[in-house]
């Protein structure tokens, strides 16, 4: 059937604030699925409360309502607007829970509204663990034995029935909360009474733990007439037991014999068909008992997910944007695959490279946090991999990790005590994939390591190759290492930096100088669903490294299927995986920033290893590299392009730290020059520069002991603030009144960071915080706007409620701050960006920190004041336009706040109060009319609690 | 364990171009066609194809040998192709079930590999290029004596294997007691194609591939399968003759793969070689009589012609494949036979279209049933 003639327009459900296990991946599906409904003529209307996401801007829908998700809003809209149809499935579990409850509230059937995309009684079906058994049961499909308890008696007879190891389940509780392994006989009662008291209803379900099977993912996709795809299969590096989002994944399935890929796919196929009538997408996860190969089924989502995003991503095939064509009539063999152009969209993806999917804790934000993985999700974002081997897409997303590693090891940050390393492997953390390869380096038998991991054995072998290359690569020095040893350590993902690393005595450029000698230079290979069978369209590339062929004329060259344009050109460096502190905005203004780049006639250049993000969509830029955000990738590719420039100012403390080393190798960087970034963000130099302007700061200095600490806390005053140098979103931030806490915290952070310099500020106590956004071109400065935050300073400015225009700030104050602003950025003389940061303690404003890039609220005013602020200061940047060439003409409202939204849920033991370190994970924002709003009488008073402590 | 290099090995194409890679498998030399295979998993199945006779298979998995070799998943008695081309030959594998490395096979089977080159600069050529011969080799790197040896390769275009792979003597396979009796006409058959009968209640006899329909008849099967093979369809006129015989006489028949190629020339319809053939495990193919559609496992490099099967008025076309439009399945009109140019009995590949063995089983019940009623 083609597109159905009925639905006009279409009501698309946003998942919301960021959280732990609802991210930044429902924005990629979201937009995509928008995207799509556009081009085919459909009329867009979106809901999402989150201000952060590309979904919500005009360039995606064609109504957006920024507003709680709620059914009250649901009903605001549609009477509002004629809806033909909702679709809930792009918005993960919030947007199939809304859509329920809406549903059982009628107000679907009040407003005549369809639900397309999945049916209500699939969502019941595969939430409800015992409904979902006992339809598993029904179609002969195998489960883990379980069964309900409603009682601790019952609870000990099931147990005894089924043996240990157990796995409880309370119901209903949200996200896994009180689930739980249970071992042994001795810890079985007390799990189960904490069990029963987590459930509000008293019911616990205990089921069979099937630990340390192998566990895998299938993505799916149904039309109308019932066609089944397969997308993509995923397998699990870490087995069952850990929460397939705190999993390591690689795709495709690397260890599945025809045979067994052949069943597990007949099961997925019979499992979506048996959950009801609907075209769309749907994830289904299963377990392999590696013994005898038997599959159970562990989960259905009948909805995209975290791993259809990965998987669109892995394979090129466009989940939500087909799913979305489906779901208002299409069938699969009606549409074409978007990335060759010119075949069908009915056939599976093929591979023919390795992705590696890396998630990112943020465990140091959360003190005191059990940092143990388990059944329920921890991290906070993800990065993934493309290589052509295993061993390359593991390196590469070790390197887009960002957390200060070379690779998989070979870094000299390794532990070497067998004791720790045996006992991270018992009990895995984020850091066991490197305890794994420690522990090979150190000697422990491959047996002994998937014995304690259970990680199946062939992984662990070219775990084990790599330790064997990093020998033999030690037995050579840099002039004498044979091309083919250095092309094969290079195919194994190695950094130039690890290899100096290995080789000792010899730096990371001089490595790369030496290979390019060698002729070991990366080639770009092109992702493109089909193995090369067809010509693509579409250019979607990684970097890897080929041996040379001789061509029938006799040149002897790698292939290199990257055609360098001879048009002006300008890469955009991404922010990499999603952190606390560093999150969703910036890929929205990656997102724009391309698209600025392409209006003004670039080919605008892509460059980020976040398969959650919008800006790693083959159809936003001009060229799209999968690659980490790490330097030798970065500059290889510069010397690849050689764009006119580099725009280091839209992806974050990522892509801003890597200036330094572009402008140190010659490299344009584009708007803002590295002198003036340096500036603001060398505390030394830019109090100096405040000073030079007359503006004031509160009292500061740099130390480098606990020490030199105390003469310059007692020297600046108590209280003081104290951090290290050039860190994100307030890591290690700490506010201390006296000599005592004051060695306490230096201590500690030297520690933790050692090399590193500390600064001590003069802390305001009870000062309101408050923050500016600028674009500037040199001559002119454009306020994007200025916001003032609920709670006092000292609390991150991340974590803090602002309000969007100031509130109480008074006109004198006010005046200062835009003054300080139009200061600091003609000083500067910024080029695009500036956010910053203001203390005001009676009626005096002070200058906190300037940041010469996109902030993490520009997102949030632009979409308050339907700007498109992003857009206008990359063209400024660019140079080619100035701030006089446009028409800035904000909407009026009466003010709009940012809410911040943690997920402290996920963490039970953590201090929630907050301070200097940010701690949330998503926001959102609220309109209100008037301060006299209830909503923000509430908050306020809230505000005076903090300013009374 | 030490890390240990591996030795040298080279690929020479017919056109001239060479590729460096390393060695895998028994050192020597092997010749063929290159084609090849996007499949992700079923290399052991893929190997053992009696179709893939006389080919250099190219493996754009990147990595081949993960989970091993197990006895029971072979689709012939032995490894029919060539030579493997790969990226990563892996030297360990991971599977319980497994009987064997790839290494240990291929060296057991005098089996020919190259890896550790740029597989997908060799799809890319060949898809531009199109299929053509090449030699591999880690006994002589020397490319003069390589070319040599290449010209001496006899194009696929033109070239009968049928008889290279087919069983010398008729055998029998599955459950004498099984309700229907299927004669397979064996140009290469596999493993699976006779499982797929035999799990359906057939009993089944396989013949040579030139065995007169006189001959499989008297053994009075209630319908016959024309199985898949290598080699030309064009050049075996006499095996035509024989699927003529077998249409003509009105029971059930049901073509795989060349199968399907020799049923459409006995038909008139002519056969031609691709510029590149279709292999792999995500074909996509719509069943132009239900309107569904179907992933599907191929292998071939020759097909009919969609202008010739378009205008007959012998064969309607029943399938059609969504990426090209070439044709992927026929019925002869008024006849009990069909056939269709994919792989329904997969191993390796998805089970979509097993519904085929149905049908085909299904319309030996009618005639049984029939013949019972008479």
């Amino acid at each position: 059937m083609p597109k159905d003639p009925s639905i006009k327009s279409v009501l698309i459900i946003g998942s919301g604030p960021i959280i732990i296990g609802q991210a930044c991946e429902f924005d990629y599906s979201g937009s995509q699925a928008s995207r799509s409904l556009k081009e085919e003529g459909v009329e867009v209307s979106l809901i999402n409360s989150n201000p952060a996401t590309i979904m919500t801007d005009k360039v995606t829908a064609d109504h957006i309502y920024l507003l709680p998700l709620t059914t009250d809003s649901i009903e605001k809209i549609l009477q509002e607007r004629k809806i033909d149809a909702v679709l809930p499935t792009m918005g993960g579990q919030t947007a199939l829970n809304l859509c329920k409850e809406a549903d059982e509230r009628g107000i679907w059937k009040k407003y005549g509204v369809r639900i397309i995309g999945v049916n209500i009684a699939a969502i019941e079906t595969t939430e409800n663990r015992e409904l979902f058994r006992q339809l598993m049961v029904d179609i002969g499909v195998g489960v883990a034995p379980s069964k309900i308890a409603n009682s601790f008696l019952e609870g000990k007879e099931i147990a005894q029935k089924l043996g240990f190891p157990l796995v409880i389940r309370p119901s209903y509780t949200l996200g896994g909360t009180g689930a739980g392994f249970v071992y042994k006989k001795e810890e079985f009662e007390e799990k189960l009474m904490r069990g029963l008291q987590a459930s509000p209803i008293h019911e616990v379900l205990i089921e069979k733990a099937v630990f340390g099977w192998k566990e895998f993912e299938l993505e799916l996709l149904r039309d109308n007439k019932d066609n089944v795809i397969i997308i993509c299969s995923i397998e699990n590096f870490d087995p069952m037991g850990i929460h397939t989002g705190d999993s390591i994944t690689v795709a495709p399935a690397m260890t599945l014999s025809d045979k067994t890929y052949q069943h597990m796919r007949n099961l997925a196929i019979k499992m979506m068909r048996s959950i009801g009538e609907f075209a769309g997408g749907c994830n289904v996860q299963f377990a392999v008992n590696p013994e005898d190969e038997s599959i159970i089924a562990v989960e259905i989502n009948p909805r995209v997910s975290r791993s259809s995003a990965l998987a669109s991503k892995a394979t090129g095939y466009p989940i939500a944007k087909i799913a979305a064509k489906m779901a208002i009539g299409y069938n699969l063999d009606e549409l074409q695959n978007q990335i060759t152009g010119s075949t069908s969209a009915f056939f599976e993806p093929t591979l023919d490279y390795v992705i590696v999917k890396i998630p990112r804790w943020n465990f140091d934000k959360f003190h005191g946090a059990d940092r143990s993985l388990g059944l329920q999700m921890k991290s906070v974002g993800e990065a993934m991999g493309i290589g052509r081997s295993f061993a390359e897409a593991l390196q590469k997303a070790c390197q887009s990790l960002e957390i200060n590693r070379l690779g998989l090891g070979a870094d000299g940050k390794g532990w070497t005590r067998v004791d720790d390393i045996v006992h991270s492997m018992e009990h895995p953390s984020w850091d066991r994939l490197f305890h794994i390869k420690e522990a090979l380096r150190l000697g422990v038998p491959i047996q002994s390591v998937h014995n304690l991991t259970k990680v199946d054995k062939w992984f662990l072998n070219e775990i084990q190759q790599l330790v064997q290359i990093e020998a033999e690569l030690r037995r050579y020095q840099l002039n004498n290492i044979p091309a083919d040893l250095m092309l094969e350590i290079k195919q194994k993902g190695y950094a130039d930096a690890q290899i100096a690393h290995l080789l000792g005595n010899v730096t990371e450029d001089e490595v790369y100088q030496r290979r390019k000698e060698l002729g070991v230079k990366r080639v770009y290979k092109m992702v493109d669903t089909c193995a090369a069978e067809f010509p693509s369209q579409t250019p979607y590339l990684y970097s890897t490294f080929e041996a040379a062929f001789r061509r029938a004329d006799g040149e002897l060259a790698a292939e290199n299927e990257s055609v360098v344009s001879n048009k002006k050109k300008v890469i955009v460096l991404g922010s990499g995986p999603n952190r606390i502190g560093q999150g969703i905005e910036f890929d929205y203004s990656c997102v724009h920033g391309i698209l600025a780049a392409r209006e003004s006639g670039y080919e605008a250049i892509m460059v980020n290893c976040n398969p959650e993000t919008v800006s790693t969509d083959f159809d936003i830029a001009d060229k799209l590299y999968f690659e980490p955000v790490f330097w030798e990738h970065i500059y290889e590719l510069i010397e690849y392009e050689k764009p006119e420039g580099v725009i280091v100012q839209l992806g974050g403390q990522t892509a801003l730290k890597l200036s330094e080393r572009l402008h140190q190798n010659g490299i344009k960087i584009i708007g803002t020059s590295f002198d003036s970034m340096d500036l603001a963000e060398d505390r030394g130099r830019f109090s100096d520069l405040l000073k030079s302007l007359d503006i004031p700061y509160p009292l500061y200095g740099v130390a480098e002991s606990a020490e030199e600490a105390l003469v310059v806390a007692n020297k600046v005053g108590y209280p003081v603030l104290v951090r290290p140098s050039y860190v994100l979103g307030g890591q290690g931030m700490s506010i201390v009144i006296n000599d005592e806490e004051l060695e306490i915290a230096v201590i500690k952070l030297l520690k933790n960071l050692p090399g590193n310099r500390v600064l001590i500020d003069h802390f305001l106590d009870r000062a309101e915080e408050a923050e500016a956004d600028v674009i500037c071109d040199g001559e002119n400065i454009q306020f994007i706007g200025l916001m003032e935050h609920i709670e006092p300073a000292g609390i991150h400015s991340g974590d803090s409620y602002a309000v969007l225009p100031p509130f109480s700030l008074s006109e004198s104050v006010l005046d200062q701050m835009r003054e300080y602003a139009r200061k600091i950025a003609l000083a500067l003389n910024v080029r695009g960006l500036l956010n910053i940061q203001y203390a005001i303690k009676k009626d005096k404003v002070y200058v906190i920190e300037a940041n010469p890039r996109a902030s993490r609220t520009v997102p949030f005013i632009a979409k308050a004041h339907q700007v498109p602020y992003i857009n206008i200061a990359t063209k400024v940047m660019l140079g080619v336009k100035k701030l006089s060439d446009f028409k800035i003409d904000p909407v009026s409202f009466g003010y709009a706040i940012k809410e911040p939204v943690f997920s402290f849920d996920k963490f039970p033991n953590v201090n929630k109060e907050l301070g200097p370190e940010m701690k949330s994970t998503g926001e959102a924002i609220r309109f209100i009319d008037s301060i006299e709003d209830p909503y923000f009488r509430n908050l306020y008073k809230e505000k005076s609690m903090y300013l009374s402590r | 364990m030490k890390y240990t290099p591996k030795s040298p090995a080279v690929l020479v194409l017919q056109d001239g171009t060479v590729f460096y890679g390393k060695s895998a498998g028994k050192v020597g030399t092997a010749t063929g066609e290159i084609c090849f295979n996007t499949g992700m998993t079923g290399y052991q199945e893929v190997f053992t194809d009696p179709s893939y006779k006389g080919q250099l298979l190219l493996a754009t998995n990147v990595h081949i040998g993960n989970y091993g070799i197990t006895d029971n998943e072979s689709e012939s008695n032995s490894i029919k192709i060539a030579g493997l081309i790969c990226r990563n030959f892996s030297q360990h594998h991971s599977r319980k079930q497994a009987d064997a490395s790839l290494t240990d096979y291929f060296i057991e089977q005098n089996m020919v590999a190259i890896c550790e080159i740029d597989t997908r600069a060799l799809v890319r050529h060949i898809r531009n290029k199109g299929a053509m011969n090449g030699i591999i080799s880690s006994e002589t790197l020397d490319v003069d004596v390589l070319k040599k040896s290449l010209a001496n390769v006899p194009s696929m275009e033109g070239l009968e294997l049928s008889s290279t792979v087919s069983t010398k003597e008729p055998y029998f396979f599955g459950n004498p007691d099984a309700k229907f009796k299927v004669a397979v006409l064996d140009e290469g058959v596999k493993t699976n194609t006779l499982r797929c009968l035999s799990d359906r209640n057939c009993y089944v006899k396989v013949y040579p591939y030139n065995t007169s329909f006189e001959e499989m008849n008297a053994w009075e099967p209630d319908g016959f399968l024309i199985s898949n093979g290598p080699g030309d369809p064009a050049v075996m006129p006499n095996v035509v003759q024989i699927v003529k015989d077998i249409i003509a006489h009105d029971k059930p028949v049901f073509g795989i793969c060349l199968g399907h190629q020799l049923i459409a020339e006995a038909c008139g319809i002519s056969t031609f070689k691709m510029f590149n053939g279709h292999r792999g495990i995500n074909h996509p193919v719509k069943n132009m009589v239900t309107g569904h559609s179907e992933v599907t496992s191929q292998n071939h490099g020759f097909s009919i012609g969609l202008k010739d099967a378009d205008k007959s008025d012998v064969v309607e076309i029943t399938h059609v494949n969504l990426n090209d439009h070439s044709v992927e399945g026929i019925r002869v009109k008024n006849k009990k036979a069909f056939s269709v140019q994919y792989h329904p009995e997969s191993a390796p590949g998805p089970d979509d279209s097993r519904y085929l063995f149905d049908e085909f089983v299904g319309s030996l019940r009618v005639g049984k049933s029939a013949e019972t009623l008479a």
